[in-house]
């Protein structure tokens, strides 16, 4: 195995040898081949994840002209508010445009951020390179999903054009509300039917691939648990999304063929009889919705979980310990998420056998989790651990991803749920699992795997200030929230001080609106260095972090096709510090 | 242009025992089954939720249903048919039998166009009642299902170079397609009783 | 109103029934505290002692974590505790052993977009028919001109009057959307699905003035669909229902106070002044 830092004197290398079907980057494609319409996984997965970051950042935008109207509620905006004259008339955030902010910040974080970063992006890029493939078993279907993707996520945005705005009955888009809300809920409806299609054309590529496509001598248990946690995730979506599919099916008929199915009969809209035929459920909306969301909840975690058990491995120069139960614990995992669904429906008047049941169910997900984070914490024992910056975010990423974690007990509970239901409680809760825990993971991931990506690595300065900066600000968002859930206080409040349980709270309003500003000024560093870094960063070896899994013996960037000889597999995944080594890893591809 | 050479895109993993394309389609109809499975389901939850729900028979025309029935298992007889005559080698039988698939389809389809013109003509549309909104809704998801296999089963039969220069990649292809249209018969042997008939 | 009553935790428990949830949260959270700090503990204490420096190395045998066994199981243990020993029986206590309807107070909640309305049977005891098509301006919650039981209801905006020590079932529906029915002090929770009837019930221990508020988004005026709950005395209580009964030939009580805006109206800089003074 040469290690070499230039990429390209490599990939001549193999041409010499023979493999021809591997050099592909030999043959120079038109750039719409190479960089738009390209069927390299790598390639696809850099789209995904820089269209999902885009996202991001736009999701996050929306959360921080919200926060102005919490924190100073009634308030003209200075500077921009002058800018969205048709939500903001006067700088002042009007209702409706508040709803469709929040609505908005919810699917775009989840559909168009998250879910295509951790899956379409870390997913694309780093998991065919881990099982020793040269590409997605579907380069063309791979392509195609990400064709999909870009419409679903354009046509979703492109609603706050149209009359009377974007959707406005939060991500969950619950009927009747859903059902009489203004056009943009249709584009909602239509930009998810994309985005699932795309999810599931994801879906079945990864699961064939993993199945299929392993490298000789990488038996299923010795996956990297990255790939295991795509694996799981990948059934998730495949299994989960079509229920929201059919939803989505059902509520655009309702709101374009005038059917009833979520619309019972006699409502009476505005002082109007609704003219519907009636006879519908709307709670059959929660239930195919949910269906689908709470599996979606451990699609959000898993890659999650996957990048920070390959970072901490790396960093901590030890294998992870309970290595097994940690699969056994996600495969779990992955099997209950499909029967926890109805604890989100607590409060639609669920009698007590099937609140028991649920309740339960989500007492037994807890334990995998449980075990999972204990598997991690147990393998910092006797380690020799390197705070490197991607080592900082999963580090940070454990205890915060318990606090998340904990808070979901007391709404897991129905009894004590009765109190924190849809309070900002439940806010604080689910950020603290996907945004201070998922979204800490994926910068973990970004630090870890740019080299690989780019040859280069990024700025551990600049890394450093923005992991400090973000760890106190996200803290500074999301603590407060439990006790303003505490007091009382709803969540999708346009002006929680009409509310004297409200006024209470008000003061933590203003630190969370300042932390989330701050949050934001934390990302600047962070951008610099991701563009600055493609060329201004420190060239490194294509193995710079010491690390075992097979993606690193792949040169950096892989060439279309990505290693230079087949790889064969000799060991477990994380064998760092094996006694009686010269060096402190014993990487998969190397024999001995 | 995917000068890659995927493992298993034709001949089958010594281990899973298919190959990639066939594991997929297998995936791919189990999210179908999540899909339809999730419709039927609504189905139930709003039949059974409501005070009356009228008898599929007295509504819709099960004759008719009755003869796209035979149609569409026609169809799936002569979509096996076409395999096999690809299997035995003979690509001018495929190519009937794959004609005889396509009319079928296209009959069913028709068949489906008078229901529908019948229904709308006498006022009956998806907003008419919970009874027309699912019947309209599954049995339009079906016909987009439909539409969807006539494309892949007219270009199988149309575009057959394949066959000369990769011939086992053809007829995995033509199996898969097979795969997917018996689902899609599947699914209107599921609908038809249930919805015709209860 | 009372401010005070609200901080940064639970406000403060006028129910009878909320004991046994605000019990249920403060386990938990002790529960969860320890195991969090507890954790912090081990995890700040492993970082250090195992950060990399020069001559240190890691362990490659895997620990024999004998402890973290206890641990899980204690998590368990516990677990099953708060779910079988706590929430369960505290839940099917609640919903299941309802007060009588004869021994209690019965009120229906209709809400709609974006207003609480309020309606007592009156002195026959029997809530008059309603139904969608007799919605007017002037009868939010469709009540049956032609209904003799509907004659006498008390129909009451955003102000839901209760006796104190004594039980209280309100049966909760929906106009329009999903609303959800919320009195934080009570400990009252219930999602208003259009469509169905749910009831749910309470029991003050103590007079006092305080809010009712919407927990389900429901559109433009959801923030603003905000009610007062008044614990009286039984004969406040009854003074208050004999001043709002209606007038002999109209079904109609008119709305004393706080308006409903049934119709979107775009919205005015919200109120901020308190209008309610404290009812001890």
């Amino acid at each position: 195995m040469s290690v070499n830092a230039n990429g390209h004197a490599e990939t001549a290398d193999a041409h010499a040898h023979g493999h021809a079907d591997h050099g592909g980057a030999h043959h120079e494609l038109p750039f719409w081949q190479k960089y738009i319409f390209s069927q390299d996984h790598k390639v696809i997965g850099i789209q995904y994840a820089v269209t999902a970051l885009v996202f991001l950042f736009f999701g996050f935008t929306l959360m921080m002209l919200m926060r102005w109207q919490l924190a100073y509620p009634g308030r003209a905006m200075p500077f921009i508010g002058s800018l969205l004259t048709n939500g903001m008339p006067g700088g002042v955030m009007q209702p409706e445009f508040y709803n469709q902010l929040g609505a908005m910040h919810g699917t775009i974080m989840v559909f168009l951020g998250i879910v295509p970063l951790a899956v379409g992006g870390f997913g694309n890029y780093v998991m065919p390179l881990q099982i020793g493939a040269p590409d997605m078993a579907f380069p063309k279907l791979n392509m195609f999903s990400y064709w999909v993707f870009l419409p679903g996520g354009v046509v979703m945005l492109s609603s706050f054009l149209v009359e009377g705005g974007a959707a406005q009955s939060g991500w969950t888009s619950y009927p009747p509300l859903s059902d009489i809300a203004t056009k943009g809920q249709t584009v909602w409806l239509l930009a998810m039917v994309l985005l699932i299609t795309s999810s599931l054309l994801g879906s079945i590529n990864f699961i064939v691939t993993i199945v299929q496509m392993r490298a000789k001598g990488l038996t299923m248990w010795r996956l990297p648990f990255f790939v295991w946690a795509q694996f799981v995730t990948s059934f998730l979506l495949l299994l989960a999304f079509p229920p929201l599919e059919a939803a989505s099916v059902l509520q655009l008929m309702d709101r374009v063929a005038g059917t009833s199915f979520f619309l019972p009969s006699g409502l009476v809209i505005s002082g109007e009889v609704l003219k519907v035929a009636g006879g519908g459920n709307p709670l059959l909306w929660q239930h195919l919705f949910w269906f689908l969301a709470h599996p979606e909840v451990y699609v959000l975690i898993l890659p999650a979980l996957g990048i920070v058990a390959e970072v901490l491995a790396n960093n901590i120069r030890k294998p992870l310990w309970g290595y097994r139960l940690l699969v056994y614990a996600t495969i779990f995992l992955g099997f209950m998420s499909f029967v926890v669904w109805a604890h989100h429906m607590f409060m639609t008047g669920m009698g007590t056998t099937m609140s028991t049941f649920f309740q339960t169910t989500t007492m037994i997900i807890s334990i995998p989790s449980v075990i999972i984070l204990t598997c991690f914490l147990i393998s910092l024992y006797g380690a020799n651990i390197r705070f490197t910056t991607p080592m900082l975010f999963a580090v940070a990423f454990l205890p915060m991803f318990a606090i998340g974690g904990l808070t979901g007990l007391p709404l897991g509970l129905t009894a004590s749920d009765i109190y924190l239901h849809d309070t900002f409680y439940v806010i604080g809760h689910f950020h603290y699992v996907v945004a201070p825990g998922t979204i800490f993971a994926m910068f973990a991931g970004i630090y870890y795997w740019y080299p690989k990506a780019t040859g280069r690595k990024m700025n551990d300065t600049l890394g450093r200030i923005h992991f400090w900066v973000s760890f106190v600000a996200i803290n500074g968002v999301f603590m407060p929230m439990f006790f303003q859930g505490m007091a009382g206080l709803s969540r999708r409040l346009y002006d929680p001080t009409v509310y004297a349980h409200g006024r209470g709270v008000q003061p933590l309003n203003v630190v969370i609106s300042w932390s989330v500003w701050l949050l934001a000024l934390g990302q600047l560093p962070f951008i610099w260095n991701f563009f600055s870094s493609i060329r201004g960063g420190v060239k490194v070896s294509i193995n710079p972090w010491d690390s075992t899994t097979l993606e690193w013996a792949a040169p950096s960037p892989p060439p279309h096709g990505n290693f230079l000889t087949d790889p064969v597999v000799y060991r477990d995944p994380y064998e760092y510090s094996v006694p009686g080594k010269a060096t402190d890893f014993s990487p998969q591809f190397v024999e001995g | 242009m995917s000068d890659v050479a995927i493992p298993y895109s034709v001949k089958p993993h010594p281990v899973t025992g298919i190959p990639n394309g066939k594991f997929a389609i297998w995936l791919f109809l189990a999210s179908e089954v999540m899909l339809f499975g999730a419709l039927f389901s609504s189905y139930i939850l709003l039949r059974t939720g409501a005070p009356s729900w009228p008898h599929g028979a007295d509504e819709l025309n099960v004759p008719l249903a009755t003869v796209n029935t035979m149609v569409l298992i026609t169809s799936s007889i002569t979509m096996v048919m076409a395999w096999a005559s690809l299997k035995m080698g003979s690509l001018s039988k495929y190519r009937l039998y794959m004609a005889a698939t396509l009319a079928c389809s296209a009959g069913f389809l028709v068949i489906k166009y008078i229901e529908y013109s019948t229904k709308f003509h006498h006022g009956h549309y998806p907003s008419t009642s919970n009874f027309f909104g699912i019947y309209f809704t599954l049995t339009g998801l079906h016909g987009i299902h439909i539409i969807g296999g006539i494309l892949v089963n007219a270009y199988l039969m149309i575009f057959t170079g394949m066959w000369k220069t990769d011939r086992e990649h053809f007829e995995n292809r033509v199996e898969n397609a097979g795969l997917y249209w018996h689902f899609v018969d599947l699914v209107w042997i599921f609908l038809f009783p249930s919805l015709y008939l209860l | 109103m009372d401010d005070k009553i609200y901080g940064y935790w639970l406000p403060v428990d006028v129910s009878k029934h909320g004991g046994g949830i605000d019990g249920l949260i403060s386990v938990v959270h002790w529960f969860m505290l320890l195991l969090f700090v507890g954790w912090g503990i081990y995890f700040i204490w492993v970082l250090m002692k195992f950060r990399a420096r020069p001559g240190h190395t890691a362990l490659y045998q895997p620990v024999k974590a004998s402890f973290s066994k206890y641990i899980e199981a204690g998590v368990v243990v516990f677990e099953a505790f708060l779910l079988f020993g706590l929430s369960a029986p505290i839940w099917a206590k609640y919903k299941n052993d309802p007060p009588k309807e004869s021994e209690a107070v019965n009120v229906r909640i209709i809400a709609e977009q974006f207003a609480w309305n309020v309606v007592y049977p009156g002195k026959d005891g029997k809530f008059g028919r309603t139904a969608p098509e007799f919605v007017a301006a002037d009868n939010l919650i469709g009540l049956d001109p032609n209904d003799p039981d509907g004659k006498d209801d008390v129909v009451m905006v955003n102000q839901l009057h209760v006796p104190v020590n004594k039980p209280v079932i309100t049966t909760v529906s929906s106009k329009d959307v999903i609303h959800s029915w919320n009195i934080p002090v009570l400990r009252v929770k219930q999602d208003t699905i259009p469509g169905a009837r749910i009831p749910v019930w309470f029991e003050a221990k103590e007079t006092g003035h305080f809010e009712i508020a919407c927990a389900q988004l429901c559109g433009l005026g959801h923030y603003r669909m905000r009610g007062d709950v008044i614990i009286e005395s039984q004969a406040d209580f009854d003074k208050f229902l004999a001043e709002n009964a209606p007038a002999a030939p109209t079904a109609q009580a008119p709305a004393p106070t706080a308006p409903a805006q049934p119709v979107p109206t775009p919205p005015v800089a919200p109120e901020k002044k308190v209008t309610e003074t404290p009812h001890h």
